[in-house]
């Protein structure tokens, strides 16, 4: 019988936490559109949201709500089923990377020992990988199913670029993984504590890895799928009402865990910088360290959703060909290259 | 051949040196530049709170003035009417009574006045052509309406609020007027 007891509060406590982090992370993507928006303004001069609320907060509630309350338009001859299923998919797989991220050491609860990761599998970084690579089914579903020309187009790119620079990505990541010997996020968070941030062992890793995450989420530069002004808004040119703030939320919420997984892999996760958590559980408890650490990796996700921002608002978009060319000219040779050299200095330490 | 002007430059071609193209520099070089705009001075105004002041020249919706009394100075001479380019002024005079002699300043008066707002061009040669200082363009816009009829605008829209019955309006109306023809 001892096979089939449940543990039921373990079951609870995962329930939970799946339930936190899929709304703190919808709200972070509700209100990173709120700071593109206002970003964008103040590079350019201008003000931004200021209307709804103090400071426009409530902006992105009130463009939730006109979504919402938009007709929905189905075309005639779009296939039905995958043109629901297109922004569906889009949405799930964007969340469903946050399962292996840790969001923060463990905290105690009613005597319990509650991880604050969904899912510590050990093969995270693979898992990272296999969903970031279904998020582009989202976007050639839609935008096939559209049975339109341009959406057609976009869907096509879409998923050459995926495939693209999901090379470099993986490649960039190898020399990485050598480092550190373990797919488990969770164990590559707890060897920067000890041994300094990746970022340090591995820059050209990290340069590579940031840009193709940059293009896996499908931002400026690198945002062909949706170009306006040649494919007139690509895969979601058909969609309305909120199967297209389903596309572009999902595009949000990519940015947040992406940073989120730049920001494990490379400074740290919840690592806080300049201080020994080993020392700091000793005088604060472990529940503050934890919160302090999540804060810390918070603090670290927000830099690099401005990044994301930044970046767009500087950067004009790559022609086709220059994308192509970046991709596997440019980047799967210095990413292979950087493997090898990676490679050759593990060896020589280790003699 | 001789160029027309000493402007002109030759174009150079080289290749692209290494560090160009990288590309990162001048990303970077880029990036620098937004992030320093991000503190520059909005060009933006927050309209409704905060205006823009006119200019000393501007030429608004027309008001037909009353003297401190109250009383109408227009006498209905058709001045304004002759001196429209767009013929956009019509009026009817009539003769003031004994009785009515707080409400008009001259013996004749006008008892219909109207500016069709839609063909008037905001020229202000009405302004210029009033012996009585009767007609003046303030610092308003004319607001939108749904119906053509509402853009021809009678005594009622027009007149200067009364200085005798509703003193306080008179006054801003009467305060900016001041201030526009300082402004002049």
């Amino acid at each position: 019988m001892d096979l089939l007891a449940i543990d039921v509060s373990l079951g609870l406590e995962k329930l939970l936490l799946i339930g936190g982090i899929i709304t703190f992370s919808l709200i972070v993507a509700m209100y990173t559109t709120y700071a593109e928006r206002k970003v964008a303004a103040w590079m350019q001069d201008r003000r931004g949201p200021n209307r709804a609320g103090p400071f426009g907060l409530l902006q992105p509630a009130a463009d939730g709500l006109k979504l919402f309350f938009k007709e929905e338009i189905i075309p005639l001859t779009s296939n039905k089923t995958l043109f629901v299923l297109g922004p569906a998919l889009a949405m799930v797989t964007a969340m469903l990377t946050s399962a292996v991220i840790p969001w923060g050491s463990s905290i105690e609860l009613f005597g319990r020992n509650v991880s604050l990761q969904i899912a510590d599998v050990n093969i995270g970084i693979l898992y990272v990988f296999g969903v970031v690579s279904m998020g582009v089914y989202g976007i050639m579903i839609g935008g096939w199913s559209s049975n339109n020309k341009f959406s057609l187009i976009a869907a096509v790119r879409g998923a050459s670029q995926i495939i693209s620079y999901e090379l470099a990505m993986g490649l960039s990541l190898i020399a990485l993984l050598m480092m550190t010997g373990s797919l488990s996020l969770k164990t590559i968070v707890a060897q920067q504590m000890e041994g300094g941030w990746n970022i340090i062992y591995q820059p050209l890793g990290f340069l590579i890895f940031l840009i193709c995450v940059f293009a896996e989420c499908n931002r400026t530069p690198f945002d062909l799928p949706e170009a306006e002004n040649e494919l007139n808004f690509g895969y979601h040119q058909e969609y309305s009402s909120m199967k297209l703030g389903l596309y572009l939320f999902a595009e949000y919420v990519n940015m947040f865990i992406s940073s989120a997984v730049v920001s494990t892999l490379f400074f740290g996760g919840y690592d806080i910088p300049f201080v020994n958590e080993a020392t700091l559980v000793l005088s604060l408890g472990v529940n503050t360290v934890a919160m302090l650490g999540f804060v810390a990796l918070f603090a670290k996700i927000l830099f690099f959703l401005f990044l994301f921002i930044w970046v767009r608002w500087t950067i004009p978009r790559f022609r086709y060909d220059q994308l192509m060319d970046l991709g596997w000219k440019k980047l799967i040779p210095l990413a292979l290259a950087n493997m090898l050299i990676t490679a050759v200095v593990i060896l020589w330490l280790n003699k | 051949m001789a160029s027309l002007t000493n402007r002109a430059k030759v174009l150079e071609q080289k290749p692209m040196s290494f560090m160009e193209r990288l590309y990162l520099p001048a990303i970077f070089k880029g990036m620098a530049i937004t992030f320093a705009h991000m503190f520059k001075k909005k060009a933006t105004i927050n309209y409704p709170e905060e205006k823009r002041p006119f200019s000393p020249v501007f030429r608004g919706l027309h008001v037909l003035n009353r003297d401190e009394a109250g009383r109408e100075n227009c006498t209905a001479c058709g001045l304004c009417a002759v001196a429209c380019p767009a013929e956009a002024i019509t009026m009817e005079a009539a003769e003031r009574k004994t009785s009515e002699e707080h409400l008009y300043r001259e013996e004749k008066y006008a008892a219909k006045y109207e500016i069709n707002m839609l063909r008037c061009i905001f020229c202000g040669l009405c302004e210029e052509a009033c012996p009585k200082d009767a007609i003046y363009m303030s610092e308003t816009f004319a607001p939108s309406n749904f119906t053509r009829k509402g853009f021809i605008y009678s005594k009622d829209e027009l007149l200067i609020p009364n200085p005798v019955t509703d003193r306080e309006k008179y006054e801003i109306a009467k305060g900016l007027r001041e201030a526009q023809l300082k402004n002049k």
